[in-house]
């Protein structure tokens, strides 16, 4: 469609599929001419992989998104597409929590249609690649590849994006390129691959008075604006119109007051602190405690507010002059500074994170060796 | 001071009480007091006993003078009534609130300048008449909102920031507590709510004049070495008698130290003062014994903390009155007015 060789639908469309690129295909079918367009997915609209924001917009649009239907078979008469077959299906969960798709017995459903699109999304295939090369495949035909340098069993063959662990989004792709190119500098310069330059990081603080902040610290309790989107009428005529219009300059503050500013972070100086508990009254998610040290597990049981989350790492000061230590939930904290504006001492302070992460240079690898 | 009001979101676990009240309903305004300051982490255990206790927040009236504590019952309890009397002069509101009505729990907010100077004497009485009320004295051992001079319940011999010596004896006000008949007697530390909380607790739900001396150091003017008030000096000289639990008379009464350690107080309203004795021989319901101890230990350059003395038998104003059941501001003019009839006959027998 984007180039050109499509330009029309029949009225009728079934977009079979769940992600996101089921949304683009009904809302641009919508476009072209489709009146009557409908998404059907196996899977619970809840767990759809398309994002929520993309279901809402087609829903505007008057898409249906009907769930619980596989597709059986096409029908079809006179050689003419007529509609799909679908048979109802309900989620069941095995002991070990895996989801299956089991027939209800319902009647099957029948929808007609002029078009069916197929967005069930695609898997790699590597049948190209000579299997004797040195390069090892995995079970499930993928290329065996180091997660950290990115290269293939075969030395000079490197991998990254979908081909490498399959289908992610294209910031990834573009983050793996990058550790990829890294290791091709390495391995041009007959380096060690393991041996990478770290990535820069740095602390700036962001303390500009007893009370002032280089950052806009106050909390914002909105929820999400929506984005003001144009006219449907208007919308549905032309394929390549703008349909969010974005914000204006007053809903654009307001939307980005509700930034937690994660970069400005919370560093604690165990010399300068007194155990005032300042820090531990105002904080309003409750996040900091004082306590003994003890193992992980136990700790997190103890703290002023139990620490479920366990991917978050706790941060654990060094032990304090009175034998505790100041255990900080990362997991909640709003970044809002309060403990640092309470701080008597300047025990915490706010300080913005950066990193760079590093890059193979094109003037000899200078960059990254530099550093 | 923070210019900021603190965030309303809170942590997705933070549990209801039965009022269905979580903690951060029951806090104030955003505190003006100095970064660090001990009055903040005890409005903070204020918070959290009023919480714990499942008190109605209109059920509460928080009353205080003038000073860096007095300012503090602006930062919990916001829902609740609040009075602000004049320097030194929240003893005798508080008796005279309490009168009018007596349904309400009444908390004295004070300071050491508001209550051992300028209303050393309205203290004094408020005490000995049995008061039900809880008093804490934010005691930090000087004049923090006029830049640190050295207040009465200063120790002799302690060093101001500037370095000036203490030449005046110190006013002990908890031992002056226990000599006017204070039915319930504590010491705590502002850097100790694991000790603080179950006090507060205790006091709110003993029936009689409960006093709190709690060491809160001022860390803009008395936090320096050469200062008894200061978060180092109180930690390592503090000598716990013994830990409390709280036990309401809801909830089943377990206890899990060893035999022989621990000591079970009934209180009035059925609640239980289960007292973990950390110091071997001491019995808090024993105010003789009690006062001689203290003396020794202060002699030996120790701050006594924890429950000290409690009454649990204690008789408040009201029942030393004999005042009737309904609270007096609900009397109604017939009750107030029986008559000129009963008039006569009052009269009759005085003649």
């Amino acid at each position: 469609m984007s180039f050109g060789h499509i330009e029309k639908i029949g009225r009728r469309v079934i977009v079979l599929g769940g992600g996101n690129t089921a949304m683009d295909c009904c809302r641009t079918s919508r476009r072209l001419g489709g009146e009557d367009v409908k998404v059907i997915v196996r899977s619970g609209f809840d767990e759809m992989k398309a994002s929520p924001w993309e279901k809402e917009d087609a829903i505007h649009e008057d898409i249906p998104i009907l769930n619980f239907l596989v597709p059986k078979e096409f029908t079809h008469k006179d050689g003419k597409l007529t509609g799909v077959l679908f048979e109802e299906v309900a989620a069941t969960f095995d002991e070990k929590g895996r989801r299956k798709l089991l027939p209800t017995g319902a009647p099957d459903q029948h929808y007609e249609c002029d078009d069916v699109l197929v967005a069930v999304g695609q898997e790699n295939a590597f049948p190209w690649i000579e299997r004797d090369l040195g390069l090892e495949f995995d079970e499930w035909g993928m290329p065996k590849v180091d997660p950290v340098t990115f290269q293939s069993t075969r030395p000079g063959v490197f991998f990254g994006g979908d081909a490498a662990f399959g289908p992610k989004n294209i910031i990834w792709a573009v983050a793996q390129g990058h550790e990829a190119a890294v290791s091709i500098d390495r391995f041009c310069q007959g380096g060690d691959l393991t041996d990478r330059p770290p990535p820069m990081t740095n602390l700036v603080s962001q303390k500009m008075g007893i009370h002032e902040w280089s950052y806009d610290n106050d909390i914002s309790n909105d929820q999400r604006f929506r984005v003001p989107l144009r006219e449907k009428v208007e919308a549905l005529k032309d394929v390549k119109i703008e349909v969010e219009l974005g914000f204006d300059l007053k809903q654009g503050l307001a939307e980005a007051q509700r930034c937690l500013n994660c970069d400005v972070q919370t560093v604690f100086a165990e010399p300068l602190c007194i155990e005032c508990d300042a820090c531990v009254d105002i904080c309003p998610v409750d996040c900091i405690t004082f306590t003994d040290n003890g193992e992980e597990e136990d700790l997190r049981g103890r703290l002023k507010a139990p620490a479920l989350n366990l991917d978050q790492a706790l941060m654990v000061s060094a032990e304090l002059k009175t034998g505790r230590v100041m255990v900080k939930d990362e997991d909640v904290c709003l970044h809002c500074g309060l403990c640092a504006e309470r701080c008597p001492t300047g025990a915490w302070d706010m300080q913005r994170f950066t990193l760079e992460m590093s890059h193979a240079s094109d003037v000899g690898g200078g960059a990254c060796q530099a550093r | 001071m923070t210019y900021l009001a603190k965030p309303r979101l809170h942590h997705p676990s933070l549990v209801p009480n039965e009022l269905g009240f979580t903690r951060r309903d029951y806090e104030g305004s955003v505190s003006t007091l100095c970064a660090g300051c001990g009055h903040d982490s005890i409005s903070a255990a204020i918070i959290q006993a009023c919480y714990e206790l499942d008190l109605p927040p209109h059920r509460v009236a928080k009353l205080s003078g003038i000073g860096c504590s007095s300012k503090t019952p602006d930062y919990f309890l916001g829902a609740s009534h609040g009075f602000n009397t004049v320097h030194g002069r929240m003893p005798s509101v508080l008796t005279g609130a309490n009168l009018a009505n007596r349904e309400l729990i009444y908390l004295g907010v004070s300071g050491d300048g508001d209550s051992a100077s300028i209303g050393f004497g309205q203290f004094a009485h408020a005490v000995r008449r049995g008061v039900n009320m809880t008093y804490i004295v934010e005691n930090n051992g000087v004049y923090g909102l006029t830049k640190g001079q050295f207040s009465a319940t200063s120790d002799k011999g302690s060093k101001s920031k500037k370095g000036v010596v203490n030449h005046d004896s110190a006013i002990d006000l908890v031992s002056v507590a226990l000599q006017l008949g204070a039915t319930f007697v504590a010491r705590s530390f502002s850097g100790d709510k694991a000790q603080l909380v179950p006090l507060i607790k205790a006091a709110l739900s003993h029936k009689g004049a409960a006093f709190i001396d709690t060491v809160s150091p001022c860390v803009q003017f008395n936090n320096h070495s050469g200062s008894t008030k200061s978060y180092d000096y109180v930690r390592e000289h503090n000598e716990s008698v013994n830990r409390l639990d709280v036990v309401s008379p809801r909830d089943p009464i377990h206890v899990d130290y060893a035999p022989g350690t621990t000591v079970q107080v009934t209180q009035h309203d059925g609640s239980v003062l289960s007292l973990h004795k950390l110091s071997a021989h001491y019995d808090p319901t024993d105010r003789i014994a009690a006062m001689s101890y203290l003396a020794q230990r202060q002699a030996a350059g120790e701050i006594v903390t924890g429950l000290l003395y409690v009454d649990p038998e204690a008789n408040d104003l009201h029942e030393a009155l004999e005042t009737v059941d309904t609270p007096l501001n609900q009397l109604a003019d017939q009750a107030l007015i029986p008559g000129s009839g009963v008039l006569a006959k009052l009269n009759a027998t005085l003649r």
